[in-house]
């Protein structure tokens, strides 16, 4: 057969969502998004709270929202101006649980057909075993989910979803709580997967690290509003939201009132807090005296024991430790410099430099690091 | 022993309709949003308030020939349902109602919704989702409303009396049968009656508990 004109939008999934929530008391949440999923994976990353799942259950037909349009691969499964509202047993769209929600009472082979109802006994029994091989679970077949241990769990529900072939795959943070190693083997086998069916996968997560791991492209979110999209290191090397720049990992989080722009070289200078202590910042729209916002990683900050001479870095500034907490391989120094700062040194830097408490230390950060924040 | 007879096979017909009344009726109570359902929540409740004789009272009135099912059933059968074994099924059923009902509500409400869910993302109707996840996952519960209705029905006795009277082989239950060998101070035989129903009550809650504790459970557990 042959098509003319090529396809459409048959990748995507898109979505305009408007669900308001009331919570016990008078708050309530309003969700407001539009969103376009291509095919492959597409992080939605943001803090808890920011309604992702709420986002997740709408697409799935778990929750009805009160206006919008949703759809799949050229398929309408919600359209509140048309009154098209089909039920998620309809919607052919897999969904991935943080708690997995594996039946308990059905052995792992049984968990995977239980979405092929349909089929013949004999391809039934065809595409569970293909889909079981293809994740790597074979041999547990026979078990049920209570004997079978973390990460290969997570396996058979990726499996039970994909193996109905759905239009679109829905994950809600499915791999928290396993290690980096486990985590990287599954999604590669997804990815593996994914290769040749090229569908839309949607990947909730609140981490960094996953996004790092995972992302082609994120949707970041927040407060019941997308907040940015784009590549990772576009949308959360500049968060320009203060819940955003924490989640994303900028554990210092400084305002200060700007002191001069310097159009021509792209920056400007700003003092920070009340102290005396002045950065050099990437220009923003902001003019002088401007209160401002400025995200910097802990991990993006040097630390000298002696004022440094002949860098490149523009921002040089002094001032004491005032406490050293170790934490796994790494050292966590808060150092005052009129200011407070977080700043992370490995344990090595620590004995060679013979960082204490009290110590006079110099911090430099280069402009570039300094990042504006809404 | 034909009232000891008589008294079982009540027991098993009432537990029986009671899980195929009991199950759609819990399902809707277990599930439904809508607000009113504590009155049809109530309204299952109420046997256990209110005097058997008031239960068998407004029983024998719509059983008899001038209620409403009364007269159905003489229309069809051409004779009435008041003082007989059939009779006896349906105001046992309506007596036994809550000990059917609330142990399914209290299972299907344990069951996770996010299995519910589950199933309703790979395509499963309500039907088959009630069949394959919440029936199996709630035997525990299932069990417990079929023994307690079961055990429930062959321990009255006021609304026998008020539905059934006390004819011989037809409504005349054990419980019935030990007032009647009271009355007429054969306490040996009332002893040997009374054991028996012990014996058998105690067994039957035995299950319920055991199952409930999953000394023995219908599969391993978690």
């Amino acid at each position: 057969m042959v098509t003319v004109g090529g396809e459409v939008n048959t990748g995507m999934l898109s979505a305009r969502i408007r669900k308001e929530r009331r919570n016990a008391g008078a708050s309530s949440f309003l969700l407001d998004v539009s969103i376009e999923v291509s095919s492959g994976i597409t992080i939605l990353f943001g803090p808890s709270g920011a309604g992702k799942s709420t986002l997740l259950d709408c697409v799935a037909g778990l929750v009805r929202p009160d206006a919008g349009r949703i759809e799949a691969r050229g398929d309408v499964l919600f359209d509140s101006s048309s009154a098209i509202n089909l039920p998620a047993q309809r919607r052919r769209i897999a969904y991935v649980f943080q708690s997995l929600a594996l039946f308990p009472h059905l052995t792992a082979e049984e968990n995977v057909a239980y979405g092929l109802s349909c089929l013949q006994e004999e391809e039934r029994r065809e595409r569970v075993g293909a889909i079981l091989q293809a994740f790597r679970v074979e041999t547990l077949r026979k078990q049920k989910p209570g004997d079978i241990s973390g990460g290969e769990k997570q396996r058979i529900a990726l499996a039970r979803s994909l193996v109905t072939e759905p239009r679109v795959l829905l994950l809600d943070e499915p791999l928290t709580g396993l290690d980096a190693e486990l985590k990287a083997s599954i999604v590669d086998d997804l990815r593996a997967w994914n290769a040749a069916k090229r569908i839309p996968i949607l990947y909730v997560t609140h981490l960094r690290d996953e996004v790092d791991a995972l992302g082609e492209r994120v949707i970041a979110m927040e407060n019941g509003r997308v907040v940015s999209a784009g590549a990772p290191m576009e949308v959360l090397d500049a968060p320009r939201r203060k819940k955003l720049a924490l989640a994303a990992g900028f554990e210092n989080l400084l305002s200060g009132a700007v002191l001069d722009l310097r159009e021509a070289d792209g920056v400007m200078r700003v003092r920070l807090g009340e102290s005396a202590c002045e950065i050099e910042v990437p220009l923003g729209y902001a003019a002088a005296g401007d209160r401002v916002r400025v995200a910097v990683r802990a991990g993006d900050i040097l630390l000298a024991t002696e004022r440094p001479h002949g860098l490149s870095a523009r921002n040089v500034i002094d001032g004491q430790i005032v406490s050293m907490e170790r934490r796994g391989t790494m050292v966590i120094a808060r150092v005052d410099c009129g200011v407070m700062f977080t700043v992370h040194v490995t344990p090595g830097a620590v004995r060679t430099l013979e960082l204490t408490v009290g110590r006079r230390v110099w911090l430099v950060l280069k402009t570039h690091s300094c990042h504006l924040v809404e | 022993m034909e009232a000891l007879w008589l008294s079982l096979k009540l027991a098993g017909c009432v537990a029986g309709i009671l899980l195929l009344i009991g199950m759609p009726v819990a399902y809707w109570l277990a599930y439904s949003n809508w607000r009113g359902k504590f009155l049809l929540e109530s309204v299952v409740a109420l046997p256990l308030v209110l005097p058997p004789t008031v239960l068998g009272f407004y029983a024998l009135v719509a059983l008899g020939p001038r209620g409403a099912l009364g007269k159905l059933w003489m229309a069809l059968f051409g004779h009435g349902l008041a003082f007989t074994f059939v009779g006896l099924i349906l105001a046992s059923v309506l007596y036994s109602l809550p000990f059917a009902v609330q142990p399914l509500i209290s299972s299907f409400e344990g069951v996770d919704r996010k299995l519910l869910d589950a199933s309703a993302v790979l395509g499963a109707g309500s039907l088959r989702t009630f069949w394959r996840v919440i029936l199996p996952l709630s035997l525990p519960g299932v069990v417990t409303a079929a023994v307690l209705s079961f055990a429930h029905t062959l321990g009255e006795f006021g609304v026998v009396l008020m539905v059934g009277g006390n004819l011989a082989g037809v409504t005349r239950t054990v419980s019935i049968d030990i007032y009647d060998h009271v009355q007429s101070l054969e306490y040996g035989e009332a002893n040997r009656m009374a054991l028996a129903l012990l014996a058998i009550s105690f067994a039957v809650l035995s299950v319920v508990y055991a199952v409930n504790r999953r000394v023995w459970s219908p599969w391993a557990a978690k």
